[in-house]
Formats: C-alpha cells, structure tokens, sequence
C-alpha cells in the first residue's frame, strides 16, 4: 500500500498552483491536509502523474467574514476552523458536526476545502455546505466562478470542478438559526452510516441527510405535526436512493433517515 | 516553486526530536517508511497505512499526523516529535509510560507508539481532561488487546500526575 510514482510540486504561488494545472489537467491533483487524498494515493485508487502541494502558499490559510458569508481558505484546517472563536456564533452547524469530521490526529491536518474536493458522500463537511446552502470558489487561469453546493455535488466523489480549477474556498452563509446534527458511524470519527443536519427556515426545517445516496441530500420540510411529519419523512427516505455496503443496509439507512431525521425536526422546531 | 521528479530521490532535512536530520526519498515516499528506513527510527509502527489505525501517529510542528497519511517530502524543513522522543533518557519511562506499565495499558504494543503520541500532545494542551476527552482522543486509533479501559485509566493517572508536577513546578519557581 504505498503510492504510484509522481512528481512533487511545491507551490509558493497561487500562480504556479493554476499553470501547473491549466498545463496538465487531470493529471496533476492539488495535496492540501493529504487526509482524503493520501488514502487514495496508497490504496492506488488516484494515480496522479503530479502532485502539487499548495499548503505553503501563503494566503490560503484564512477565515474570513465578507458580508454575511464565512469564507474559509483552502489552506485552513479542519482544527483551526474548530477553533476559531466565532465558529459557535456564525456557523453553529459546522461547530456540531466538525467533532465528527475524522478524528483529533486527522483534523490537525485534513482541510475544510479537502474534504469538500473530495466529495465522499458520508462525509460531515459537504453535508453542512449543502444544508446550508454554500458555494464553492473556483479558479483557473482565466476565471473564477462559484458554484453552488447543490451543484457542485454531482455524484460519489465526482463534483464541478473542472481539471483546470482549484478550489480557492468554500463559503458558509452564517446562520444562526436554530440547527442539529446527528451521525451513527461504527466509530466516533468514522465516515457516516447515517449523518443528519436540520436548520430551521423561514417556512420550516431545512434536513440534509449524508451517508446514504451518492450525494448530500436536502429537502425543505414545512411544520408539520407529528403523524404528518412522520409520513413525510417515511416518504422522503423511501425516495433516497439508498445502497446496501458491509457496514449497513439500504433499509437500516432509510429507518435511520426517519428515526433521526424526526428527532432532530422536533429539536430545532421545539 | 520546487518540482522534484518521481524517478529521483531528493534530500529531504528536518528536525527529529530537536535534532537535525535528513535522508534521501522519491516524492512518493511516505514518512513513516523514511523515519523507519531512511532514519531508523523503528519506534513509529506502520500498522493500516491508510490513517484509520493510528500506530504511525506523530508530532509535525506540534501538531498530531498520521505519518503514513504524510509525505517525507512535505516534511521538509519541519520539526517531527516521534515516540523516542518521549522517554526522559535512553532505558527511562516518562510519566506516561510508566502509568501505561502500570495499568497494563499495553500488551502486543503495535498501536502504543501512536497513542503514546497522541496523550503526550493531547495533555499538553488539555491539563485537566475528562475521561470523555480521553475516549473521544483515542477513537483515532485501534487496539486490539486491551479494550482500552486500561489505556483510559493510564491517561487519567499520567494527567493526574502530570497536572501536579507542572503545580509543583509553579510553586518553585
């Protein structure tokens, strides 16, 4: 288990990030943390001919408030956005469900912007974009344009990104509505069987379910009582296009997405 | 902007345990077959070489890292802590180990270089953690002989240890 042959770029500016690859595409892969990619890379499921390591690249590492978005860098970390004192207050979503994104020993090093390029569909971090509606910051020689978490996810780690754009940030919009967040793994810290976010909106409750299609999956729920709200979380997780793996059923996700999902309605409803 | 090529093998130099070191390694090599064969540092154990286990947990600037989720080459330059570098002198227990020798807190050994490097970190930064701190903690690695129980209780007896040393310590001074 150790990697293909690549060579090793290290990138000092952001121009030489997007020359690197505008000149070779799919290629080359962009090395932030190395805590979605280097498995890949020693399981040889990526084989990548260059690598371009972008995290000593000296402005990637921030968090900053523009306007009412969070935008958070490429270089931050997954620690040091859980650290960051105003997280709880802005993006209180992302303070709960960022304990269960991997553990202490990963998040000291895997990014926010890593986690999201990599697009697994249990993971924490591309669930909380798509529950609340964020944007990804893309750029190629030419461009930028953001895309919305929506779209961006476009199938299990297969997203919007062109092979010639690097993820600059992502953005949060803050929001500090009442929120939850549940996950069932076999381990605290493992990828999600089930993991559930719920925010309350303007006509209702916003729930994001991860873990069980090959995407993050939103719907928009309004208030509903109990029996009602029952029947439509049955029909929203009869839809999910479910899958069956070793670690659980398609059936057992779908009873999680309606046990959990009611919880947590009911908690930020109440 | 350095690009160093897949076929060679490039000089890599950083800190271990304070002192200065360096190697040779393809930019495909990962840090724990560098400390292991590069430097003979055997002391970090390569257990799933896919960052689940935990056994090959370091310190690079401070913070924790799978080495095996790390390439030698990104550390160039950085300051790696490793498990020689806990024991007070050669033949010596620290404090962790020696709660760990006491509660039984190891028996194969495979997976206690890495949780031995996430305690020493973890207290460090938490002087006074609770017990579910210390669970939470030690979700980042797997062990197959003890059941953890014994780990917990070293941990709670090392930061209890520790916590009075460092009062000791203020109170010297």
């Amino acid at each position: 288990m150790k990697p293909a042959v690549f060579d090793y770029v290290r990138a000092e500016h952001r121009d030489e990030v997007l020359e690197g690859l505008a000149r070779e595409g799919g290629d080359a892969r962009i090395i932030a943390g190395g805590q979605s990619l280097m498995p890949m890379l020693n399981m040889r499921l990526a084989r990548p001919k260059t690598l371009i390591d972008i995290m000593r690249l000296p402005d990637l590492a921030r968090i900053e408030r523009k306007g009412g978005d969070i935008v958070i860098g490429a270089g931050v970390r997954q620690a040091a956005l859980l650290a960051w004192p105003e997280l709880g207050k802005t993006l209180p979503l992302a303070a709960r469900a960022l304990p269960w994104t991997g553990h202490v020993q990963t998040r000291s090093r895997g990014t926010v912007c890593g986690s999201i390029a990599h697009a697994d569909p249990s993971a924490e971090l591309p669930l909380v974009l798509c529950a609340l509606g964020g944007e990804v910051h893309l750029r190629n020689t030419k461009k930028r344009r953001r895309v919305t978490a929506k779209d961006f996810f476009a199938g299990m780690m297969v997203t919007a990104r062109a092979d010639d754009e690097m993820i600059e940030a992502v953005s949060f919009p803050a929001d500090r509505r009442a929120c939850a967040f549940r996950e069932v793994a076999r381990r605290h810290g493992d990828f999600a069987i089930v993991a559930c976010a719920a925010v309350v909106t303007e006509n209702g409750v916003r729930l994001a379910v991860g873990g069980v299609a090959d995407t993050p999956v939103t719907q928009e729920f309004p208030r509903l009582e109990s029996s009602a709200l029952d029947d439509a979380l049955n029909a929203f997780a009869y839809e999910l296009d479910a899958r069956d793996d070793v670690h659980a059923s398609a059936r057992y996700r779908r009873d999680l997405v309606r046990l959990i999902g009611a919880d947590l309605m009911r908690e930020v409803l109440s | 902007m350095s690009r160093l090529s897949s076929g060679q093998r490039h000089v890599v130099r950083f800190t271990l345990n304070g002192k200065p070191c360096s190697g040779e390694a393809e930019p495909r090599m990962l840090l724990t077959d560098f400390l292991r064969y590069q430097l003979g540092a055997t002391g970090t154990h390569v257990g799933c070489e896919h960052g689940v286990c935990g056994a090959c947990t370091v310190e690079i600037d401070g913070n924790l890292a799978r080495a095996c989720l790390t390439l030698a080459v990104q550390a160039d330059g950085c300051a790696v802590r490793t498990v020689e570098g806990l024991a007070p002198a050669p033949a010596r227990l620290g404090i962790l180990h020696a709660a760990f020798k006491r509660n039984h807190a190891l028996q194969c050994g495979f997976c206690t270089a890495g949780i031995l490097m996430s305690l020493d970190n973890f207290l460090r930064e938490n002087p006074k953690p609770s017990e579910q701190e210390i669970r939470d903690l030690l979700t980042g690695h797997l062990c197959r002989c003890t059941g953890y129980t014994p780990i917990v209780r070293a941990a709670m007896e090392a930061a209890a240890e520790l916590a009075g040393d460092l009062a000791k310590e203020k109170s010297d001074a």
